[in-house]
């Protein structure tokens, strides 16, 4: 699905991605842990179609297209889904407005129907039960005064609304008490098909305990330097980011 | 016709030709002014005489350029007066729910389906300031000019000494007029015309007043409209009073709207420009009691040349009161705009509270704005603020925005119609509030014509029939 290829990728000339190799394919979920300034949100803001950094060298192929060359809006409307690790607040436009909006660009880029007013409340019902949100929440500006742990939750409601088939969280996890990690965590599986694939950025091993990785990947110095199985993830939490930094 | 008078060319020919104009048709503008309303127009026309129009060192006009009203061929005009016509030919209000006492100003005069001025049962009047002169010359007298400072260079002392005709209400005490009342200013002519509508609007104690001032033009001809309307807010009295501008690119308007507030009095005013060549518009508030509240809101969304400046001036000269003021532009292209707002506190005022915003998103390089917020306290016991931005959209929410699938377009649209939310969420009238809302997104996706007739009116394209007073 994803298949990213030596790449190399700098932020106002200083080099911050280093040749990153990564595979991902149907069905998986793959974990990408590391340190802070690893590169971890340089790589999810490449895949959502930020442009405050510089393609340096290599290729992204998502779903066998050049990825570079797709603008962020057409990259969502194709699949690809960012949880944002600091989702942004914008008073006046309602969540409810928004995420129709979002539905029914998605809708048309696949040729369907818009939803309807009430076929889009019923959906949005639905998706709320699932993420457990409360539904004050959708009624509000777009993350306008939601707590961090507010905020997190609303990303997986986007996720669960647009069902996207490559999902990225960029440390969804951070700063969640353990209900709201488990909520984050049971809308990443409920979503979980057989065709859908998610990569979860995280700076912890806690949110591994809830969703299970078919891959772990641990990111150093701009480049994945080692994968593995989930147990890859307990041994980093055991041992540090320093065991890796030293076996490299 | 036969009054027609051409004027021309920069500030002082211009200025000339007006009081030769004033001096040579001296009887015909005095014809219905009493004797008090004979001597304020001569005195307005002293002061014009001797101070002529502002230039660009005079303050407050730094920032916006006269010369081109001064360029064409005008034509005022004495000689129409209040006429009769079929307004249901003209307009029909397309807006359900919208339910209001609607008149109408073509060219400056009122025009009435059946008489120009009428008391409602409650002993309100609403009608032609020109006819009101002649029939209620004692309300006239001891309001008309009572708030409107001569003392400015140019447009107030100007239109007060031309003034002909324009909307006269009178709302006696604690009555609450229930319906709106929606005064459409139409601009119609073949040629330019130089237009001075005058209004004067008193509520009386513990009554209500909405006022829905619409500007339009009907034409692409150059026109020039120099409004003055006074508005006296007596004690415990409420008025909403809204200006709704959408006026072609060869127009010019210049308003000055002068408030007055008694003790206890609540006062909304809103100021939606949507398009105009040239747009000033000043609000003066005297705040002449105590426990007056009064907010102050404008909204302005402009592109091509366009040019609109919002001069605020609040008076605070009693103690206990409040004022709230809220400007906030989006200026496309090469347009231009200028806020200034000026807060007095007066030395007894105490206790007062006074507040100012003006935000701006300039969506090209090429736009500009020219903000001033400006208190001057003289009370110690006060709490004011004031704040000015001036700024792009906040290209993390764009990115957002697109990152789940909304066009680079859609996106910018939310976020502007997020922007101009904050204004237009304040209007109370829920049919007005949803139809200036539908203008707004209609003006921002670059879909409203000037031509459209406004929300609040019409909707046939081009007027039936509007007898051509000017040929």
């Amino acid at each position: 699905m994803l298949s990213i290829k030596n790449l190399n990728v700098s932020v106002e000339g200083k080099p911050i991605l280093n040749g990153l190799n990564l595979e991902v394919k149907d069905g998986e979920v793959h974990a990408i842990m590391g340190p802070n300034g690893s590169g971890k949100s340089t790589l999810a803001s490449v895949i959502a179609g930020r442009d405050y950094f510089t393609i340096e060298q290599g290729e992204v192929t998502y779903m066998g297209k050049n990825l570079l060359e797709i603008p962020p809006e057409v990259r969502a409307k194709e699949g690809i889904f960012l949880g944002f690790q600091y989702p942004v607040e914008i008073p006046g436009v309602s969540m409810t407005n928004f995420m129709r909006t979002a539905i029914n660009e998605k809708r048309k880029h696949q040729g369907l129907k818009p939803l309807s007013g009430a076929e889009f409340l019923k959906l949005m019902e639905e998706k709320k039960k699932l993420v457990k949100i409360e539904s004050k929440l959708a009624n509000r500006s777009v993350n306008e005064g939601f707590s961090g742990g507010e905020k997190k939750k609303n990303e997986i409601f986007q996720l669960a609304l647009l069902e996207p088939k490559l999902a990225v969280l960029d440390e969804t996890d951070s700063g969640l008490d353990i209900d709201a990690l488990k909520v984050v965590a049971n809308g990443v599986n409920m979503l979980k098909r057989k065709d859908n694939a998610t990569i979860l950025i995280t700076h912890y091993q806690r949110l591994l305990d809830y969703v299970i990785p078919d891959v772990v990947h641990v990111l150093f110095d701009g480049k994945i330097v080692k994968s593995g199985g989930k147990e890859l993830a307990l041994e980093l939490e055991e041992k540090g980011y320093n065991w890796i930094t030293k076996e490299t | 016709m036969p009054e027609s008078n051409n004027i021309s060319n920069q500030p002082e020919v211009f200025k000339n030709t007006l009081t030769e104009l004033f001096e040579n048709n001296y009887d015909q503008i005095m014809e219905n002014s009493s004797g008090k309303i004979k001597s304020l127009r001569q005195k307005a026309f002293g002061i014009f005489k001797k101070n002529g129009f502002p230039g660009k060192k005079t303050e407050n006009w730094r920032f916006t350029d006269l010369n081109h009203l001064f360029r064409n061929d005008f034509i005022i005009d004495f000689e129409t007066k209040s006429q009769k016509v079929d307004i249901s030919n003209i307009f029909t209000c397309d807006v359900y729910d919208l339910d209001t006492y609607c008149v109408t100003l073509i060219n400056g005069w009122f025009a009435y389906n059946n008489s120009p001025l009428t008391k409602l049962k409650n002993g309100t009047i609403i009608g032609s300031l020109y006819k009101a002169m002649e029939i209620y010359p004692e309300i006239v007298e001891k309001y008309l000019g009572s708030i409107a400072k001569l003392n400015e260079p140019g447009f107030v002392p100007l239109n007060t000494a031309f003034m002909q005709d324009g909307l006269f209400i009178y709302v006696p005490d604690n009555v609450k007029v229930e319906k709106p009342v929606q005064v459409i200013n139409i601009v119609d002519s073949q040629k330019p015309v130089f237009l001075q509508p005058r209004n004067l609007i008193i509520t009386g104690k513990n009554s209500n007043l909405t006022l829905i001032h619409c500007d339009h033009t009907l034409t692409h001809n150059i026109s020039f409209t120099n409004t003055v309307s006074e508005v006296i807010v007596d004690q415990n009295g409420y008025v909403d009073h809204y200006k709704v501008q959408n006026k072609g690119r060869n127009s010019s308007l210049i308003t000055s709207l002068f408030f007055k507030q008694e003790k206890g009095s609540k006062l909304f005013n809103n100021a939606i420009t949507l398009n105009g060549g040239f747009t000033r518009n000043q609000v003066d508030l005297l705040i002449n009691g105590e426990n007056c509240s009064a907010n102050l809101n404008g909204l302005y969304l402009m592109d091509n040349n366009q040019h609109v400046d919002n001069q605020v001036f609040v008076d605070h000269k009693a103690f206990e009161s409040l004022s709230n003021q809220l400007y906030k532009g989006i200026l496309d292209d090469q347009a231009s705009g200028v806020f200034s707002g000026k807060v007095l506190v007066r030395r007894d005022s105490q206790k007062s509270q006074a507040f100012q915003n003006n935000k701006n998103i300039l969506l090209k390089d090429d736009a500009k704005v020219n903000t001033q917020p400006f208190l001057e306290i003289y009370a110690d016991d006060v709490k004011c603020s004031h704040g000015a931005t001036v700024g792009q959209l906040d290209p993390n929410a764009m990115f957002y925005l697109r990152s789940r699938g909304l066009s680079e377009r859609t996106a910018r649209q939310l976020l502007m119609y997020a922007f101009a939310g904050e204004v237009v969420n304040k209007i109370s009238v829920e049919p007005l509030r949803e139809n200036i809302i539908k203008l707004v997104e209609k003006r921002l996706k670059g879909e409203l014509s000037i031509c459209d007739q406004c929300i609040l009116s019409c909707n046939s394209r081009e007027p039936k029939f509007i007898q051509n007073i000017v040929d």
